[in-house]
């Protein structure tokens, strides 16, 4: 086991922030912690990190205990906190320069596990941190976490407020991080993102709703959802919203997932409805669950 | 130590790259020092003066005469004894009386010797002191003359006397007054901001999760600011002894130390302030309120401690820059050494100790 | 559909120094629209809407916003637009009722209005319980629900929502899109920026910006067919490479 967490509760004044958290992360294993702002996943990463103090329970990292052992701890693991934390009046080669001194370490030893990703921003190595697109400043955090060849990464939101395609691209590079032995544990607000990951815990309000592989997760999910779509999107959701049986409508992409309370629903009745309700150009498909529908019925 | 070359280097970075850093750092001294040394102007230009001569004789025409045709002054005046010295002065009408003795032509002549008395309203110090300068310099060039002439040494003895502030209480108070108040501009505001923006920006947290211990941390960041601080001390002394003639009388080395300490002190205070703000905004307005005003309002530096109500004398004791400026005026202007300010070093090497101490035990591992 | 253009944007340009910004965008939205204005980080979204909501004056080229030109008449343009950006939205070290009440005062509106729209404002909410609780201790979904309903206070005709669901739960995250089409539906266009495409969905036209130019403006559905692809998210990743 990479990381032990056992029972963890922790409270600002009065404010619970996380409370009895507990789950394993393997080596090896690119774990998620999945939940909107206020969930606790910084919380969490703060402890594991060993810059907070639980109230309760214990954890473990890379084998050492997060309150005594917390110099070892700071020795083995690599940390990319929120907001990406880069000297933004450093260029991208002095903060990696900066990282790696103060690790103990050069760019040259352990170029060879950051170098596809410094390849990306390399030709703008002499630029200021603080010029770079947010995508390039992810990249680069990512870099400076991982100079010192950490046993476990913890990334704290490192998606959040940047492009579609900036995450994508990083997703790619944990799998190829993950393959390199490194234990990464992620932290996302976006419910997408959790199918990358290996195994995942769901977060909501300082508490672990679920933890399991996203697969098992969906497939153990045990409502029938269908895809709805009319040419009048707003009023569908009001209209299906107003239909005795339902149990669920939430706007979803280009369908709204409907989600019905009996037993016996047929989707040729709810055609009708909809059809009586001035609706045309009307879809009713049976849906495949995602984690953010299993996320929302928690 | 290769982390601690990575380390500063890094602080050196993000102080060359700041320009209000850099103006704090480099401008303010040169531009608070011209400022406060242009404010007490050192020239002097028709000043107003009364002549009181006793002899009236030749030698005193001629001396006379040639105040009179120098553009400094500019002879209202002439009074005939010396209890109309006061009231001339009260009138507010001439900043300067100079006195010639009696048999002052007999005097030079006989004993080579003769006796011209300057007596300038001390209210504005700094115009008194130079006012005595400059007639001590017409009085010099003219002995000059008649030396040169005659071949014999004669000698005009110029005695100053001061009414109202015989001590010059601000004269030269500047320059010690400033370097005070940059040093802790410097080492106190400018690294506990420094300490706070690592924190504001997360980055405090990426340094608290690698393996630097804290002290490092600190060490890192007050090392460049200690150097800075040194330059700063050093100019501000070259300033005020090039343009404004500040004498310096002691000991440098002894200057060195003291200054040293000085900054020692204003660092501690610095890491004090940053250990309990978490912002910049924070730190700033601590640093601004609890040391900058204390300095320039308590210190002695522009109100003499001495005409100090007694609770603000008493308050004004538990700040750092009070002791540092009698150390240094000691040391700068009476060339004082260590026998004299022992008790003042003691008390800031106390002080630094007790600030080391405390933000010690309040330094955080972790974020709270 | 009305097609009655509320904005209405010829050849914009901004430029800093060397770097072209923005670089001469075309486009124009209806009224009652949600229209999803997209972009990868540093394509130029920000700096384009700072155009359009008067606070960057634009380099070159024209706009018009709710009829006002945006270079000259700023003035009238910020009367007539509502804007709630995810980074600032209200003050936390006030009340609910104090945010309504200092925020209907910027818009002048009187006393009376003012109250009458907290009263409808927090019912509509649900927050009756929470007036008098400071905004900073909200969960972030709420306050972004309250902030947009205060950023409408003042009747705007268009609102400018920059990534106003980030970070978000699933859950009032879909709640705060159904306050949007209501809102569209009395006939106030809706301007949105976001970064979760199943939201590009939902709006009626979505525009993407590449490198300062916009590359594809059309309706999701149209969008996905030209590009052959079955979500908003691959179209996206089809047009905006990463570019640096």
């Amino acid at each position: 086991m990479s990381i032990i967490v056992q029972n963890i509760s922790k409270s600002y004044n009065k404010a619970k922030a996380v409370e009895a958290i507990t789950f394993e992360v393997k080596e090896g294993e690119l774990f998620g912690l999945i939940g909107p702002d206020g969930a606790g996943k910084t919380t969490i990463f703060r402890i594991l990190t060993t810059l907070l103090l639980a109230n309760e329970g214990s954890a473990i990292v890379a084998g050492f205990d997060v309150i005594k052992d917390y110099k070892a701890i700071r020795d083995s693991v690599g940390y990319m906190p929120g907001k990406f934390s880069l000297y933004q009046d450093l260029s991208v080669e002095e903060n990696l320069t900066f990282f790696a001194t103060i690790f103990g370490t050069t760019i040259e030893e352990n170029y060879d596990l950051i170098k596809d990703i410094y390849i990306q921003i390399e030709p703008f190595k002499t630029r200021r941190a603080g010029v770079l697109s947010g995508g390039m400043k992810q990249k680069l955090a990512l870099c400076c976490a991982l100079i010192h060849k950490p046993k476990v990464l913890f990334l704290d939101e490192p998606t959040t407020g940047v492009d579609p395609v900036s995450r994508k691209e990083f997703w790619e590079m944990l799998k190829r991080l993950q393959q390199k032995g490194i234990t990464i544990l992620v932290s996302t607000p976006y419910m997408d993102e959790a199918a990358l990951c290996d195994r995942i815990a769901l977060l909501q309000k300082g508490s672990i709703l679920k933890i399991d592989s996203p697969e098992n997760i969906i497939k153990n999910y045990d409502k029938v959802i269908y895809d709805v779509r009319t040419q009048n999107m707003h009023q569908l959701i009001l209209d299906l919203k107003n239909y005795p049986s339902q149990y669920s409508v939430y706007a979803f992409g280009e369908y709204i997932h409907y989600i019905d309370k009996s037993a016996g629903f047929n989707p040729k009745d709810l055609a009708a409805y909809l059809e009586k309700n001035k609706h045309s150009e009307i879809e009713i498909n049976i849906s495949r669950p995602t984690i953010e529908d299993v996320f929302m019925d928690l | 130590m290769k982390r601690f070359i990575g380390f500063v280097t890094k602080e050196f970075y993000h102080i060359f790259r700041d320009k209000r850093t850099m103006f704090i750092l480099f401008g303010m001294p040169i531009a608070q020092i011209m400022l406060f040394g242009f404010a007490i102007t050192n020239e002097i230009n028709n000043v107003n003066i009364a002549i009181l001569d006793k002899s009236k004789d030749d030698e005193t025409h001629k001396i006379i005469k040639k105040i009179r045709a120098s553009e400094y002054f500019n002879i209202e005046q002439d009074i005939v004894n010396e209890n109309q010295i006061e009231s001339v002065f009260q009138k507010g009408k001439v900043k300067a009386v100079l006195v010639f003795e009696t048999d002052f032509i007999k005097n030079l002549q006989t004993l080579k010797q003769a006796k011209v008395q300057v007596i300038t309203d001390a209210t504005d110090p700094n115009m008194a002191n130079t006012i005595a300068n400059y007639v001590n310099s017409i009085l010099l060039n003219y002995t000059q003359e008649i030396n040169k002439n005659s071949k014999a040494s004669h000698l005009i003895q110029t005695q100053t006397q001061l009414y109202y502030n015989p001590e010059l209480k601000s004269v030269f108070n500047f320059v010690p007054g400033v370097m005070t108040i940059i040093l802790m501009l410097v080492s106190a505001m400018m690294t506990s901001i420094s300490i706070t923006r690592e924190k504001e920006l997360g980055t405090m947290e990426v340094l608290l999760v690698s393996p630097l211990k804290p002290f490092q941390v600190i060490i890192g960041k007050v090392f460049p600011y200690i150097l800075l601080s040194i330059i700063n001390a050093t100019i501000i002394l070259l300033l005020g002894f090039f343009v404004f003639g500040m004498p310096i009388e002691g000991n440098l080395f002894l200057l060195a130390f003291e200054s040293v300490l000085f900054i020692t002190t204003a660092l501690s205070l610095g890491i004090l302030i940053s250990t309990v703000s978490n912002s910049q905004q924070t730190a700033m307005m601590l640093s601004l309120m609890g040391l900058m005003l204390p300095v320039i309002l308590l210190s002695g530096f522009i109100f003499p401690v001495s005409s100090m109500p007694m609770a603000l004398q008493i308050i004004s004791n538990i700040i750092p820059a009070k002791w540092f400026i009698i150390i240094i005026k000691a040391i700068l202007l009476k060339g004082a050494t260590i026998n004299v300010i022992w008790k003042e070093t003691l008390i800031l090497v106390g002080m630094t100790v007790f600030f080391i101490v405390v933000s010690i035990k309040k330094y955080k591992i972790r974020l709270e | 559909m009305t097609k009655e253009k509320i904005i209405a944007v010829q050849n914009l340009s901004k430029q800093f120094g060397n770097f072209i910004a923005v670089n001469s965008i075309s486009f124009e939205v209806y009224k009652g629209e949600i229209f999803g204005f997209l972009g990868a980080n540093g394509a130029g979204k920000t700096t384009a809407m700072k155009m359009l909501i008067g606070i960057s004056k634009p380099t070159s080229g024209e706009a018009l916003v709710a009829g006002f030109d945006v270079k000259t008449n700023t003035e009238m343009v910020k009367r007539s637009i509502g804007y709630m950006s995810q980074k600032f939205s209200m003050y936390d070290d006030l009340t609910i009722k104090e945010n309504i009440t200092f925020f209907g005062g910027i818009y002048g509106l009187s006393r009376n209005q003012i109250k009458e729209k907290t009263e409808k404002l927090v019912s509509q909410l649900e927050l009756e319980d929470a007036v008098d609780k400071l905004v900073g201790s909200l969960p972030l979904g709420w306050k972004q629900k309250l902030s947009f309903s205060v950023a409408l206070l003042h009747e705007p005709k268009i609102v400018f929502l920059d990534e106003p669901t980030g970070g978000v739960d699933p859950i009032t995250r879909r709640q705060f899109w159904e306050m949007i089409y209501a809102e569209a539906d009395k006939g106030t266009t809706i301007f949105v920026t976001t970064h979760y495409m199943d939201e590009a969905e939902y709006c009626d036209r979505v525009s993407i910006m590449v490198e300062g130019s916009i590359e594809a403006l059309d309706t999701p559905k149209n969008l996905k067919k030209k590009y052959n692809v079955a979500s908003m998210n691959d179209v996206f990743l089809k047009l905006a490479r990463n570019v640096e």
